[in-house]
């Protein structure tokens, strides 16, 4: 921690993983808001109108918590990887401009519209701005993913005369065949955790007796695209992604597998630890040959290990980067069984008439609330580690990427003022949200949403009016 | 091609200026202007559904820097480091603050938040006037293209400068002035009844404050940057950007006292507009001068990337743009109106 280098990465980690806790949802709860608000219309009930209310309301508050710590991420590409942005700003920094142009302006735009203007706008209109707000947040995540994609594998661009990266071909920056999987893989993501939410929110609700038909309506909304989201990120994203990874990048597929060995027939390692010293994986439990097959589509095909390949080409984190995988893909198994096995039973009608089998399936959602969470960040964790010790794969080196002129002292500083302005956002919003859902979901109007001025009176704010009259 | 870019820059920061300059300017007036909670709450009331968009021109404005300049993103992001860490913490902030006070509704929590946001919008329209202080003053860039301010040294703005020195701070003060000023001039559009008096009567207690600061700057500036004098002396069709400045500044007060609210407001757009086009044509064709010599300064030539990629940028960013003034029309047009 004591080189500059160690501070900024750092400093980066920590923002960009406090970030991503909030678009994660509303990228996902955009898209499940349109689906509450379109069965409002469709099916003329006002039950799912106000169950769109109250999911705007959880997304407003962690929309505006990942709009604030979203803005110092564009700012320390500069502040703290100028190096970097000198050299590679005349290509990233056209999706990065992209991103602010085509979807903060459409999404900031239509938000105020929707959080505020409801009754005005009428539910058609209103149906069409949370519309407009979904398209905007994830056109905004690709261009996200078209910068990381850029970075984890670079095409399009031409050598400046100083050593910089120009832009080559537009067109193939935004064609990037890395974006494909990368986005859907990570967009597909941000719904599995809407719906683990919302199921969550919902199994808590019914198990605790109360807003129960609005409870029903999470659990099946979230149920269902939970389930089909899940699937999706096993096949074809996830494995479509790691091909990706296992042709362009075989020291990062080795160091996420663990494998040290080049093997004809490699086995896929469920549990195991990284053994750095003596180059081997210790306590390893293996199926054979699996790792071959998934990768290869052949039993025995050869897939090299880590040995094969020159160490100062290795990620320098190599135990991180294999658990977060092996956490990312374990995850992931477990949350597709929960939602299989709920969806299955919903679609049966048996979950509702077997009490025990009710009672351990809403808890088990209820508990998983933060599984998906984990998920995410573990697989973006898993994308950047895997990436090093790059920057820009192949090209440069993220040693070479920092900040000349800015001091460890200093990152330390900024880093540390980051940590605890964050832990007051963190707990703000745990506040905000647990009263949100104190309150729950309840029948009302369209209303023109929270109004700075508009007094929702609640039983606290009740207590604290009496005592202060008493 | 970069000369354009540069110009192009320069619009969406003043686009930034102009919209998010009343956002801060209405947080400003709040503390003075509002004798009670649901009177904030109608000033707060009045940029709530626009603040967000307003303060996308910024990060629009880091975009282009980005893209179409690396070399002066990466140097002067990187230079004005802790500048910019705090202006990043104040902009957490704000929006918290704007966004987190309507969900509870008591005397402890609304009061809190319209404080903060009202300190953090002051502090932000001190810094962003710093900040443009730095540009026209100059920083010690060296050959490497790279330089790192300290927050203060001595405060003299010559010799071993750090981000604060009394020019900067000047500076800083008049933009705290203008933009508390355009600020009011919003709420007053946005407002009625006796809210609205008070804050005409605060917008022009501002305005008397804000001229001879002004005054003191304008000064300052001629003798701290020379490029200035030579630029309007070798093109003095630039006196255009001043003059529009003058007559933006004379036009809302005017205007303010006549109770013509919109175009007193509109005139002190054109100020700011005049105010800000004036420092881009004084560093013009640098884009940050050094102070140390001038074969270290970064210019549109020196930082822009190559000729391939800017235009490729126009391509998407004039229609990009034209998107972005659409959607704002449209919710400025919904929105438009006294708050209630």
């Amino acid at each position: 921690m004591n080189s500059a280098i160690d501070v900024h990465r750092l400093h980066f980690a920590f923002t960009v993983t406090f970030h991503y806790i909030f678009p994660q949802l509303t990228m996902g709860l955009a898209l499940l808001i349109v689906v509450l608000k379109s069965l409002a219309l469709i099916k003329r009930d006002e039950l799912y109108s106000n169950a769109a209310r109250f999911w705007a309301r959880i997304f407003a508050i962690n929309f505006a918590v990942g709009v604030v710590t979203g803005i110092p991420m564009e700012f320390q590409f500069g502040t703290n990887w100028a190096a970097f942005s000198k050299t590679a700003g005349g290509v990233i920094g056209q999706t990065l401009a992209m991103e602010g142009v085509f979807s903060f302006f459409l999404e900031s735009s239509f938000l105020g519209l929707f959080l505020y203007s409801e009754k005005r706008l009428g539910p058609k209109l209103h149906l069409l701005s949370a519309v407009l707000v979904f398209l905007g947040s994830w056109l905004s995540g690709f261009f996200i993913i078209a910068t990381d994609a850029w970075m984890q594998h670079p095409v399009g661009y031409a050598a400046g005369p100083n050593g910089e990266f120009l832009l080559g071909s537009f067109t193939r920056l935004l064609l990037n065949p890395w974006i494909f999987w990368q986005y859907l893989h990570n967009m597909i993501a941000s719904v599995v955790t809407a719906s683990f939410v919302m199921a969550g929110l919902g199994a808590f609700y019914l198990l605790a007796k109360r807003s129960l038909e609005y409870a029903a309506v999470f659990v099946r909304v979230g149920v269902f695209a939970g389930l089909a989201a899940i699937l999706l990120m096993i096949f074809p994203t996830g494995d479509g992604q790691g091909k990706m990874v296992a042709e362009n990048q075989p020291v990062t597929l080795a160091a996420m597998e663990g494998l040290f060995e080049t093997a004809n027939g490699a086995p896929i390692a469920l549990v195991g630890q990284p053994d750095m010293r003596q180059l081997k994986l210790d306590n390893p439990i293996e199926v054979p040959d699996v790792l071959s097959f998934l990768t290869y589509k052949r039993w025995k095909a050869e897939v090299k290990g880590l040995k094969e390949f020159p160490q100062d080409t290795w990620p320098d984190n190599i135990p991180l980067l294999y658990y977060s995988y092996h956490i990312m893909v374990g995850l992931g198994t477990i949350m597709a069984a929960i939602m299989t096995l709920s969806g299955f039973l919903l679609w049966r009608g048996r979950l509702y008439s077997t009490p025990a089998l009710l009672w351990t399936l809403l808890w088990t959602l209820m508990l998983s609330i933060p599984l998906p969470y984990i998920a995410t960040t573990a697989g973006w964790v898993t994308a950047e580690l895997g990436r090093q010790p790059w920057l820009i794969y192949g090209l440069m080196r993220t040693m070479d990427g920092v900040s000349p002129r800015v001091s460890a002292g200093n990152g330390l500083f900024t880093l540390l003022g980051f940590m605890g302005m964050y832990m007051l956002l963190g707990i703000l919003f745990l506040f905000l949200v647990v009263r949100e859902i104190a309150q729950g979901p309840v029948a009302q109007g369209p209303s023109d949403g929270v109004r700075q001025t508009e007094s929702v009176r609640t039983e606290n704010d009740q207590v604290l009016l009496e005592g202060r009259t008493r | 091609m970069g000369t354009l870019w540069f110009w192009l820059a320069a619009i969406v920061i003043t686009g930034y200026v102009l919209l998010d300059g009343f956002d801060l300017g209405a947080g400003i007036v709040q503390l003075f202007v509002a004798r009670a909670e649901y009177e904030t709450g109608q000033v707060l009331n009045s940029i709530g559904p626009v603040w967000d968009g307003n303060e996308v021109w910024l990060l629009a404005a880091g975009g282009t820097l980005f893209f179409a300049f690396p070399a002066l993103y990466a140097s002067a992001f990187s230079g004005f480091y802790l500048s910019l860490m705090i202006v990043l913490w104040l902009l957490i902030l704000r929006g918290t603050s704007i966004e987190f006070r309507p969900h509870v509704d008591s005397p402890l929590w609304r009061p809190l938040w319209s404080t903060v946001f009202g300190l953090a919008s002051a502090a932000l329209a001190l810094l962003f006037g710093v900040a443009l202080g730095n540009v026209v003053r100059g920083v010690p860039l060296d050959q490497s293209g790279y330089f790192f301010l300290p927050l203060w040294t001595n405060l003299s703005p010559s010799g071993d400068v750090g981000i604060i020195d009394w020019y900067t701070l000047l500076v800083g003060a008049a933009s705290l002035f203008g933009l508390a000023e355009h600020g009011s001039l919003w709420v007053a559009l946005k407002t009625e009844g006796s809210l609205q008096e008070r804050t005409r009567s605060f917008g022009a207690r501002c305005w008397a404050g804000y001229v001879a600061i002004s005054v003191l700057m304008w000064g300052a500036s001629f003798w701290i940057q020379p490029n200035l004098i030579k630029q309007f002396r070798s093109h003095p069709w630039g006196l255009i950007f001043p003059a529009t400045a003058v007559v933006g500044m004379i036009g809302m007060r005017v205007l303010s006292s006549r109770r013509q609210d919109l175009e007193a407001f509109l005139a002190s757009g054109l100020h700011l507009a005049g105010m800000l086009t004036s420092a881009a044509f004084g560093v013009f064709p640098n884009v940050l001068p050094s102070n140390t010599s001038q074969e270290f300064s970064l210019t549109i030539s020196n930082a822009a990337t190559a000729d391939h990629g800017l235009i490729v940028g126009l391509t998407w960013f004039i229609p990009g743009m034209a998107l972005a003034i659409g959607y704002s029309v449209f919710v400025y047009r919904h929105f438009a109106g006294r708050v209630d």
